[in-house]
């Protein structure tokens, strides 16, 4: 377990590296009175080409189709997670365990398969 | 040496070895390593895709431009520092953090160099070792992900969002063939730990990218692939296409936070590349370790470099390390962006079915040895 903790240790060594550096630029930045004028008008908005923005991001509802995307993505996720041990204890599993893993892949290739030809995989 | 005895003795051995000394090898690490090396990266970028396109490159700050990532970073430090006054605020300063972040965490685990017990000395040449080593890179490198989707979701701005999305849909997709890529080196050596596997790679004779019939070669190159994907870089940069997107999801970026998602980017390639040199090239090892005619890749006629290994070990692993980033930026300089339908097509129906049949060849190969 003591392996972990300059993991730890680094963690916050990135966090305070990441604070240190905000605050940082916070000090050197051009001062608000400077800017003021600009501020007044569009600089805060979003981006939007120059133009004042009529309406925002969040005004809109956005066609997401990664909807199955993420579904899919989950299911074959799972699976790395399973896949990464029984690499490791490949030689102590032998043929039995090949076995195994290939009857699990063809489970989850034979759902893959399915969601190729009903389209999920299509992005058009 | 003399000075972190008497601080050994000070704060007492346990203590010393687990935190204090890390935390030293840690700040030589990012201030004296990974900062200084982004910030070159971001310089050598510029100078090689100049020189591609028969231009100069950066060339004003300092002789042959060398001085230019000061004058950058300076001025990224005093830019002015805008919130959209329609963002949600908080969202919109973690985002950049939790890409660096995760990024910088991952390097805790990458193999530079040799262990103590590997050079006869008293100095690991890496922050720590651990047996999960890789399932922590994979897990630290999809948090990642989270920053560029709240970047883009936090900045309320239409493009930003569009950014943020083609992120996570992107970034999802090939993280699934990157992911089983890796299963191929953990099958050919039987170990997670990174330190395991190059010690593997020395015994078996062979790096990785060379070993099982070629098979390899096809995950390392499944792997490298992903790994562009991943770090949105050409040819697969559509969460920020300049010319579509205007800069994707850190359009609203400005000052010190955008440098972090900048940071957070190279860092992401520089964790990339150490990690395929560790699982495929063999990691800090030197190449024909046991070839007579390659004995001067030892480098021990470098007077500099007699105490043995270790800081060869740290140069071989840098060099390889370059030639990566040089395929990387060689990559920006040659490639179209991929449409997206096209980047989504590559990832689900031809990587993962290819990853797929590479685990089943190399448990074939397993078996037959």
């Amino acid at each position: 377990m003591e392996n972990y903790l300059p993991i730890l240790v680094f963690a916050l060594f990135s966090i305070v590296f990441l604070v240190v550096t905000l605050v940082a630029a916070r000090l050197f930045r051009p001062g608000g009175a400077l800017f003021k004028g600009a501020s007044a008008t569009i600089n805060d908005d979003p981006y939007e080409c120059g133009n004042p923005a009529e309406t925002f991001a969040h005004d809109h509802r956005f066609s997401i189709r990664y909807y199955l995307i993420a579904v899919l993505f989950v299911v074959f996720d799972v699976e790395t997670i399973f896949l990464f041990p029984w690499a490791v204890q490949f030689d102590r599993l032998g043929i039995f365990g090949f076995v195994e893993m290939i009857v699990f892949l063809v489970i989850l290739i034979v759902g893959y398969v399915y969601a190729w030809q009903r389209g999920a995989l299509n992005w058009a | 040496m003399a000075m972190l005895e008497s601080l050994r003795d000070l704060v007492g051995p346990a203590v010393f070895d687990h935190a204090v000394s890390p935390l030293i090898k840690i700040a030589v690490l990012i201030f004296v390593g990974i900062l200084p090396l982004i910030s070159y990266l971001v310089l050598a970028e510029r100078k090689i895709l100049g020189f591609m396109q028969v231009r100069l490159g950066p060339n004003r700050v300092g002789p042959w431009g060398l001085l230019q990532p000061v004058a950058d970073i300076a001025k990224l430090l005093v830019k002015q520092d805008i919130i959209p006054s329609t963002a949600i605020r908080w969202a919109f300063i973690v985002a950049p953090c939790l890409v660096v972040a995760p990024a910088f965490v991952i390097f805790s685990v990458i193999p530079f160099g040799p262990a103590a017990s590997q050079t006869g000395g008293s100095l690991d040449y890496f922050v720590t070792d651990v047996n999960v080593a890789l399932l922590f890179v994979v897990a630290m490198a999809t948090v990642g992900v989270y920053g560029i989707i709240l970047g883009g979701w936090a900045s309320n701005s239409k493009f930003s969002l569009l950014g943020g999305l083609r992120a996570a849909a992107q970034m999802v997709s090939y993280e699934i063939p990157q992911g089983f890529s890796l299963v191929i080196p953990l099958l050919m050596a039987g170990t997670m730990s990174l330190q395991g596997i190059v010690q593997a790679q020395f015994e078996q004779q062979r790096w990785f990218i060379f070993q099982g019939w070629g098979l390899g070669l096809v995950a390392f190159f499944i792997y490298f692939v992903a790994g562009v994907a991943e770090t949105n870089r050409n040819p697969f940069d559509l969460p920020e296409a300049e010319s579509e997107l205007v800069a994707g999801f850190h359009t609203e970026y400005t000052g010190m936070r955008f440098a972090l998602f900048f940071l957070g980017e190279y860092a992401n390639m520089i964790v990339i590349s150490a990690v395929a040199v560790t699982l495929f090239l063999g990691g800090w090892h030197q190449p024909f370790p046991n070839a007579g005619w390659a004995g001067f890749l030892d480098l021990q006629w470098i007077p500099v470099l007699t105490p043995p290994l270790g800081l060869v070990g740290i140069l071989w692993f840098s060099t390889k390390l370059a030639a990566f980033l040089f395929v990387y930026i060689w990559f920006r300089g040659t490639f179209p962006r991929y449409r997206f339908d096209q980047l989504m097509e590559l990832g689900w129906k031809w990587l993962i079915p290819l990853v797929l049949l590479t685990i089943f060849g190399t448990g074939v190969w397993k078996i037959l040895q």
